[in-house]
C-alpha cells in the first residue's frame, strides 16, 4: 500500500536532487533545472498532503507553484541570456562582478 | 491786496538771485551783466518790496501788536513736558511777522544791501566772470539770511537766518580763500561764532522749557502778563545765553577777534556785513528780546557792561591802527558797545536807532575806504597814501560828512544816536536804575571818554588818507582816480543820510515835544515797560540835558582838536612818534590790540590743539588698541574654533566615515560574488535554523 510517507520520501529525495544541482553544477541551464525539480518535489509534498488531508487547498497552492515556476523559468532565461551575452558564456562562476 | 501778508517774499527775492548766481551763473561762467542783473534785481525787488509791505502796513496794521504770517508749518513734533509740568506742543512754524521792529530794520537792511550790491558792480569789476558770480550768490544769500533773521517771528526761524549770515560772513571772509591769510580769518569768524550760538541754542531751549513757545509775540505775551516776577529765573538765564550769542555775532568782548580779521574779505562785504547789518543782528535781537531784560536787573547790568567796556576798549585799540580797514573796524566794535550800552540800560530804542544811523555812516565809511583801496591798487596802509583829497573829491567829502557823523557832531545822524545814548547812560545812573546808578555813572564817564577817542582816530584816518602829500610813490600816484559812478553813487546816498539820517530821533522832550522823535514814538510797542527800581523815570533837568549835550560835543570836538595837531598841522607825525616814543609800553600794547589775539592762541587755540592731541593719543592708543584687541580676541577665537572644527567636528565625521570603511573590509568578504556560494549559505542557514528548532522544541 502506497500512503503518504512513500510521497514524503519520494519527494525529500527529488528536493534534494535539486539542491545538490543548484549548488553544484556550474551549467546555468542545469541550475535553472535543478531549480524545478526542488519546485516540483515541492509540489508533490503539496499534494500528497492534500490528498492525505482530503484538503484541496494544498492542489491549489500547487498550481499556484507551477504558475509561479513558470514565471521564474522565463525570468531565470532571460538572465542566462543576458549572461551569454555579456560573457559569452552559461558558467554560473563566470558571473562575478558583484564580488566585494 | 495786502502786501506784507506775503512778508516772506522779502527773503525769497534774493534767495532766487543765490540760487541762480551760484548753480547757474557760475557753473557755466556767464557773462557778469547777466550776474550783477539777477544780482540786482534780487536785492532791488526785496527793497522794493520790503518798503512797500511796510508801507502798507504802517497805515493799515495796528502797531502795538506783531502782525504775523506762516509761510509753511516747520517743525512738529510731540508733546514735551515744561516747567512747571505742564506740556506744550512742538510745533514750529517757519512764519515771519512786521512790527514795528522788522519795519525798521527791512527799512534799511533792503535799502543798505541795495545800494551795496551797486556798488560791488563797480568794486568787484575785475574779478573773473565765475568769482564774480560766487560773490554775488554769497552778497544775495546773505540778504536772504540777514532779512530772515529780522523778518522771522519766532526765535528758531530767526536762529536759521543767524546761522545763515554767519555762514555768508564765512563765505566772503574766505573770498579769496586761496590766500591762506583770508581762509584763516573766515575760519576764525566762523568758530569764534558757533560759540556765541551755542549761548543762543541753549538760550532757545530754555525759553521753551519755560514758557512753552517760541513765538515773539507769545514770549512777549507771557512777560507781560507775569506781574509777581516768576520769570525772574527764567529772564536772567534766557537773557544772559542770547547775549552770549549776541557776545559772538556782534563782536564784544571777549568775543571780538573775529571782526578785525573779517577785513580779509572784499571791502563792500566789509561794509554791509561787518558794519551796517550783520554785526548789529546781535543788537537787533537783544532789542527783539528787550522783554528777557527788563525783567532782569543783572542781564541788563551785564549788557551794559560789556557794551561800554568793548565801547572804550576797541576805541583805544583804533587810535593806533595802520591798516585802514582795521581802523573802521575796530571803530564798528566800539560803536556796536555803544548800542549794547544803550541796550543795557534799557533804552532798546536808542540802540536800534543808533543801528540805524550807523549803518548809514559805517556803510559810507567802509565804501569809501573801499574806493580809497581801489584807487591805491589794494593798498590798506594809511601810511602809503595822503593828499587823495584832490584826486577823488567825491570820495572824499561823502567819507569826511560820515567821519563827522560817526564823531558825533550837531546836526550830522550820529550826533543824534551818539547823544541820546549818553543821555539814557547818563539818566540811568541819575535814576539809580535797578539801584547800580553808581555802575551806570561810570559807564557814562567811559562812554564820554570812548567818544573823545572816536573822533580822535576817525580824523586821524581822515587826515591820514586825504590830506597832506600822498606817500605811496609816484608809480602808484600815477593811477590814483576816482572810482565808477556804481561806487559813488552809493557813496552819496549814503552821504546825504550820514547827514539827515538823525532827524528821524530828535531829542524832542527839549521843547516840550517828546513825540517829535519818531523814531521812539514807533517802536515804543516793541520794549515790554516795566518798573525798575530806584527812582526810574526822574528825569535829570532840562539844564543838565542841554550840558549833556554840550559835554559830548566838546568831547568830539577835543578829539578832532587833537587829531588835527597830531596828524594834520603835523605833516610827517612826528608828535605821534615821539608820544609813541616816550610810552613804549602803551603803545605797544594797543598795536598789538593788548596781544588778545595773542593770549587766545596761547591759551584757548593751544589748548585745544593740546587737547586734540591728547585726544588722539588716547585716539590711537587706547580707542584704536582696544579696536586692535577686539581683533586679535576675534582671530585668537576664531583659531580655536577652527582647531575645533578642524578635530573635533571633523573628527567625527571622520570617525563615522573610517568606521564603515574599517567595517565594510570586513563585511565585504561575504560578497564572494558567487550565486551558489549564497546558496549554500542559505541551505546551511536554513539547516542551522532547523537544528535550533529541534533542539529547543526536544
Amino acid at each position: 500500500m502506497i500512503d503518504a510517507t512513500h510521497y514524503v520520501v519520494l519527494s525529500l529525495i527529488l528536493f534534494c536532487l535539486g539542491l545538490i544541482g543548484v549548488m553544484v553544477r556550474r551549467n546555468f541551464i542545469t541550475v535553472l533545472m535543478s531549480l524545478e525539480l526542488m519546485f516540483n518535489a515541492v509540489n508533490l509534498n503539496l499534494i500528497a498532503f492534500s490528498f492525505r488531508l482530503s484538503d484541496l487547498a494544498g492542489q491549489v497552492l500547487a498550481i499556484f507553484v507551477i504558475t509561479v515556476a513558470a514565471a521564474e523559468a522565463a525570468i531565470g532565461l532571460g538572465l542566462i541570456i543576458a549572461l551569454v551575452r555579456l560573457k559569452d558564456t552559461v558558467a554560473l562562476d563566470e558571473a562575478d562582478v558583484m564580488r566585494g | 491786496m495786502k502786501l506784507y501778508d506775503f512778508i516772506w517774499l522779502v527773503p525769497l527775492f534774493p534767495l532766487l538771485g543765490a540760487v541762480f548766481n551760484g548753480f547757474v551763473s557760475n557753473r557755466r561762467g556767464l557773462s557778469k551783466t547777466t550776474t550783477q542783473s539777477v544780482a540786482l534785481l534780487g536785492a532791488g525787488l526785496a527793497w522794493i518790496y520790503g518798503w512797500a509791505a511796510v508801507i502798507q502796513w504802517f497805515f493799515t496794521e495796528d502797531h502795538t501788536r506783531a502782525y504775523s504770517v506762516t509761510a509753511f508749518t516747520w517743525i512738529t513734533g510731540g508733546n514735551l513736558t515744561i516747567a512747571g509740568g505742564s506740556t506744550a506742543a512742538v510745533d514750529i512754524a517757519a512764519s515771519f511777522q512786521v512790527d514795528p521792529l522788522s519795519a525798521v530794520m527791512v527799512g534799511f537792511v533792503t535799502f543798505v544791501g541795495f545800494l551795496i550790491h551797486l556798488y560791488s558792480v563797480g568794486y568787484m569789476h575785475g574779478e573773473p566772470d565765475r568769482d564774480y558770480a560766487r560773490y554775488f550768490a554769497y552778497l544775495n544769500l546773505f540778504m536772504f539770511a540777514m532779512l530772515t533773521l529780522i523778518t522771522g517771528s519766532n526765535l528758531p526761524v530767526l536762529f536759521v537766518g543767524w546761522e545763515g549770515v554767519g555762514l555768508c560772513s564765512y563765505l566772503l571772509i574766505g573770498f579769496y580763500f586761496e590766500k591762506d591769510w583770508c581762509a584763516a580769518a573766515g575760519k576764525k569768524a566762523f568758530i569764534v561764532n558757533r560759540i556765541g550760538d551755542f549761548g543762543f541754542l541753549l538760550a532757545i531751549f530754555f525759553a521753551f522749557y519755560y514758557f512753552g513757545t517760541l513765538e515773539f509775540q507769545g514770549l512777549f505775551d507771557a512777560m507781560a502778563g507775569d506781574h509777581g516776577g516768576h520769570y525772574a529765573t527764567a529772564a536772567t538765564i534766557i537773557g544772559l545765553l542770547l547775549f552770549v550769542g549776541a557776545i559772538g555775532k556782534s563782536a564784544q568782548i571777549p568775543l571780538f577777534v573775529w571782526l578785525p580779521d573779517a577785513m580779509a574779505g572784499p571791502t563792500p562785504v566789509s561794509a554791509l556785513i561787518h558794519a551796517a547789518t550783520m554785526v548789529t543782528a546781535g543788537v537787533y535781537m537783544v532789542a527783539r528780546c528787550n522783554y528777557f531784560y527788563q525783567m532782569s536787573p543783572t542781564a541788563m547790568l551785564t549788557v551794559a557792561v560789556i557794551g561800554g567796556v568793548t565801547a572804550v576798549f576797541a576805541a583805544t585799540i583804533g587810535l593806533v591802527q595802520n591798516d585802514i580797514k582795521k581802523v573802521l573796524a575796530y571803530s564798528t566794535v566800539s560803536q556796536l558797545g555803544y548800542m549794547f550800552l544803550a541796550a543795557g540800560v534799557g533804552a532798546y530804542v536808542v540802540a536800534i536807532f543808533h543801528v540805524v544811523t550807523h549803518a548809514f555812516f559805517k556803510a559810507c565809511l567802509f565804501l569809501g575806504s573801499g574806493s580809497v583801496i581801489h584807487a591805491c591798487g589794494g593798498e590798506q596802509d594809511m601810511r602809503k597814501m595822503g593828499g587823495l583829497k584832490k584826486y577823488m573829491p567825491t570820495t572824499y567829502w561823502t567819507f569826511l560828512v560820515a567821519t563827522i557823523a560817526i564823531a558825533g557832531i550837531f546836526p550830522f545822524a550820529g550826533f543824534f544816536s551818539k547823544d541820546e545814548i549818553l543821555a539814557k547812560v547818563f539818566a540811568a545812573g541819575y535814576g539809580d536804575l535797578n539801584h547800580h546808578g553808581g555802575v551806570y555813572y561810570l559807564l557814562w564817564s567811559l562812554a564820554v571818554i570812548g567818544a573823545v577817542l572816536t573822533a580822535f582816530y576817525m580824523f586821524r584816518l581822515v587826515f591820514m588818507t586825504f590830506h597832506g602829500e600822498f606817500r605811496g610813490g609816484e608809480e602808484a600816484e600815477h593811477h590814483l582816480h576816482e572810482s565808477p559812478w556804481t561806487m559813488t553813487l552809493p557813496l552819496q546816498i549814503l552821504g546825504v543820510l550820514s547827514i539827515v539820517g538823525g532827524f528821524i530821533g530828535v531829542p524832542g522832550f527839549l521843547w516840550g515835544h517828546p513825540e517829535h522823535n519818531l523814531i521812539d514814538r514807533f517802536l515804543e510797542p516793541v520794549v515790554l515797560h516795566m518798573d525798575h527800581g530806584g527812582h526810574a523815570g526822574a528825569h535829570p533837568g532840562l539844564g543838565l540835558e542841554l550840558g549833556l549835550i554840550a559835554l559830548s560835543l566838546a568831547a568830539a570836538g577835543f578829539g578832532i582838536w587833537m587829531a588835527y595837531r597830531f596828524y594834520f598841522v603835523d605833516r610827517e607825525f612826528v608828535r605821534a612818534g615821539k608820544l609813541a616814543e616816550r610810552f613804549p609800553f602803551a603803545y605797544k600794547l594797543l598795536l598789538n590790540k593788548y596781544w588778545i589775539d595773542e593770549l587766545y592762541a596761547a591759551t584757548f587755540v593751544k589748548g585745544t590743539v593740546k587737547l586734540a592731541d591728547l585726544l588722539w593719543e588716547i585716539d590711537a592708543r587706547v580707542i584704536d588698541g582696544a579696536v586692535n584687541g577686539a581683533r586679535h580676541v576675534t582671530v585668537g577665537s576664531s583659531w580655536l574654533s577652527g582647531i575645533f572644527d578642524l578635530r573635533v567636528v571633523d573628527g567625527l565625521v571622520n570617525l563615522v566615515g573610517r568606521f564603515y570603511d574599517v567595517a565594510s573590509l570586513q563585511f565585504r568578504r561575504l560578497q564572494v560574488g558567487f550565486a551558489q556560494g549564497y546558496a549554500m549559505v542559505m541551505v546551511f542557514g536554513a539547516a542551522l535554523l532547523l537544528g535550533i528548532f529541534f533542539v529547543v522544541n526536544l
